[in-house]
């Protein structure tokens, strides 16, 4: 059953759950594009618009997790490719609390740790949109 | 799976730890207190004791003295000037609104807001009077309103300075008056854009030639952007005739009360100093203003000791920083400051009353309470005594949170409280020899 595939059912992800899934890759490329930005130039507006993309970054990771433990709960979905998805969504919300707490220290305060965790961020983010979309590639690899 | 469940458990791990600080009640006071290192945990420690009414409770005071409410149901009181005649000048009000730049900004307003009145701001000047001596403040009038966050009080000869929080302005006033005779006069317009700590102290040069306006930060550390900072985290000093203004000390976090001392008048301020740090960093401060003198904010604390959240750095101004002289302890809040007269009998001769409002930033609050700082040839010299406590009740509860304190020379002390919206008065119960 594992093996069969990503979907049992078939097809892809449903377009919500991808719109939520693929929104968290432009707002965690924008936390640590600012996150650099400040790290560069000590302009501390960089490190608001940091705060608030990870805030909105959060808001997409939470509902996109909260799909796929759903699908999960209900055996829509299964299998490891599935499994690794959920699992590399939930790293990115845990990571992105982490990071948004971070975010809330005063001034320097939020680095450096605040641009290395935006840098993790944005790996799990590309990584769990690999993960979702590729997911033959990634059963067969095992 | 088992992965992920470590990821998780390890975060919340680190976030509980995160939240412990200790916390522990160690108060550091005096000239060179216990710094420990900077800690800086995920979530700051944030204890918000939750308000509670007075009942049948009373603020606790030493024997031999007795508190008394002499004025309630004001709106906002927070510093009081005894004028001449006796009557009491009280201003009530709340500034400041700056905006919300981060999702934490809007969090701890929300968290902070817990532990303060629900009461309007006045905006006005209360007048208190008691006319037969009796220790009861039966006579209540509105001296002026319509002020803007009035703060800082002063008198000098027949005129009276209020410090909004956009300008300070000056009143006509003749003994015995009740009511201003007319709209204030602007002195000079003080910094107030963003007004992130809105405060204005205020006091009165000896020889009433200046006035000092104590005028706080637009940041905890900075982190509004360094152009906020101008012109703020300082003290000016005004001509009292021409409003012209020269910055007269720099570094000065929050300066929320000011006073001249007995004697050759030299200005001291009790500074609230920076959060985040731990539940023993940084000690708020009492200390002489000097002229000309950096006390290190934002750059750094308690002297050279260098914030590492302030970029960028600015090693030149560290190295000139100044110690303040006598520390209160982390987080305590103090906003007022009175020299003591020898009216108030024997125990508290010679020193200065300070005002704590009370900590937020720490697991066992701190403050809460007004203590006497004695003082020895003009210096701060031993451990502060507690004057008034159970502002806090043993419940954890808040039934007041004290803000000025100002020594009535005929043998009183006035506390405002600016949660129960109350003056408080305490006096010694054997008249002392009056004032020699």
């Amino acid at each position: 059953m594992a093996k069969a595939g990503f979907n049992r059912r078939g097809g892809a992800l449903h377009p919500v759950h991808v719109v939520l899934l693929a929104g968290t890759l432009p707002l965690f490329l924008g936390a640590m594009l600012s996150d650099w930005g400040y790290s560069q130039s000590y302009q501390i507006q960089w490190v608001n618009f940091a705060s608030w993309l990870i805030a909105g970054g959060l808001v997409f990771a939470a509902l996109a997790l909260l799909w796929a433990l759903i699908d999960l709960l209900r055996a829509a979905r299964s299998g490891q490719p599935y499994w690794l998805y959920a699992g590399l969504l939930l790293a990115l919300f845990v990571v992105g609390i982490v990071n948004a707490l971070v975010h809330a220290r005063d001034g320097w305060g939020t680095m450096p740790a605040g641009l290395i965790l935006s840098v993790v961020s944005l790996a799990l983010a590309m990584a769990a949109i690999w993960a979702a979309h590729v997911p033959r590639r990634f059963g067969e690899d095992r | 799976m088992t992965i992920w469940r470590m990821v998780f458990v390890a975060a919340s791990a680190a976030l509980l730890a995160a939240c412990g600080d200790g916390g522990g009640a160690a108060v550091d006071y005096g000239p060179d207190p216990r710094l420990p290192e900077p800690e800086q945990g995920l979530l700051p420690a944030m204890t918000i004791a939750r308000p509670a009414e007075w009942g049948d409770q009373r603020p606790v005071v030493p024997t031999g003295y007795t508190i008394t409410a002499i004025a309630t149901n004001l709106r906002i009181p927070r510093q009081t000037l005894v004028l001449p005649n006796g009557d009491i000048l009280v201003a009530e009000g709340k500034g400041g609104g700056a905006p919300i730049l981060r999702p934490k900004d809007f969090i701890a307003g929300i968290i902070k807001k817990r532990g303060t009145t629900k009461v309007k701001g006045g905006d006005r000047l209360t007048l208190l009077r008691d006319a037969d001596g009796d220790g009861r403040y039966e006579g209540r009038t509105v001296f002026a309103e319509n002020l803007n966050a009035p703060y800082g009080l002063a008198l000098i000869g027949s005129r009276l300075f209020v410090a909004n929080q956009d300008a300070l302005v000056r009143f006509d006033y003749a003994p015995g008056q009740v009511r201003a005779s007319g709209p204030p006069v602007e002195v000079t317009k003080l910094p107030s854009q963003v007004n992130h700590h809105w405060t204005k102290a205020l006091a009165a040069s000896a020889d009433g030639r200046y006035l000092y306006v104590g005028i706080g930060s637009n940041s905890n550390v900075g982190e509004r952007g360094t152009s906020m900072e101008e012109n703020r985290a300082m003290v000016w000093q005004v001509d009292a005739e021409t409003g012209m203004h020269k910055v007269f000390a720099t570094g000065l976090r929050n300066p929320t009360a000011l006073a001249v001392a007995p004697g050759p008048g030299q200005l001291w301020t009790v500074v609230n100093e920076r959060d985040e740090l731990g539940a023993n960093l940084v000690p708020d401060y009492l200390t002489a203003v000097r002229q000309g003198a950096f006390y290190g904010w934002p750059y750094s604390y308690w002297g050279q000791n260098v914030d590492s959240r302030v970029r960028p750095q600015n090693p030149d101004l560290v190295r000139v920083a100044v110690r303040p002289d006598y520390s209160l302890g982390s987080h305590v809040a103090p906003l007022g400051l009175a020299f003591s007269r020898p009216a108030l009998g024997p125990r508290f001769t010679e020193g200065a009353f300070v005002g704590m409002h009370g900590s937020w930033n720490r697991q066992v609050p701190s403050g809460y309470k007004v203590v006497f700082v004695p003082f020895r040839g003009g210096r701060p010299a031993g451990q502060p005594i507690d004057v008034v406590t159970g502002f806090m009740g043993k419940d954890g509860k808040t039934r007041g949170r004290p803000v000025g304190v100002t020594v009535d020379p005929r043998g009183a002390l006035i506390v405002a409280d600016d949660l129960s919206n109350s003056i408080w008065r305490v006096t010694p119960d054997e008249l002392a020899p009056p004032p020699g």
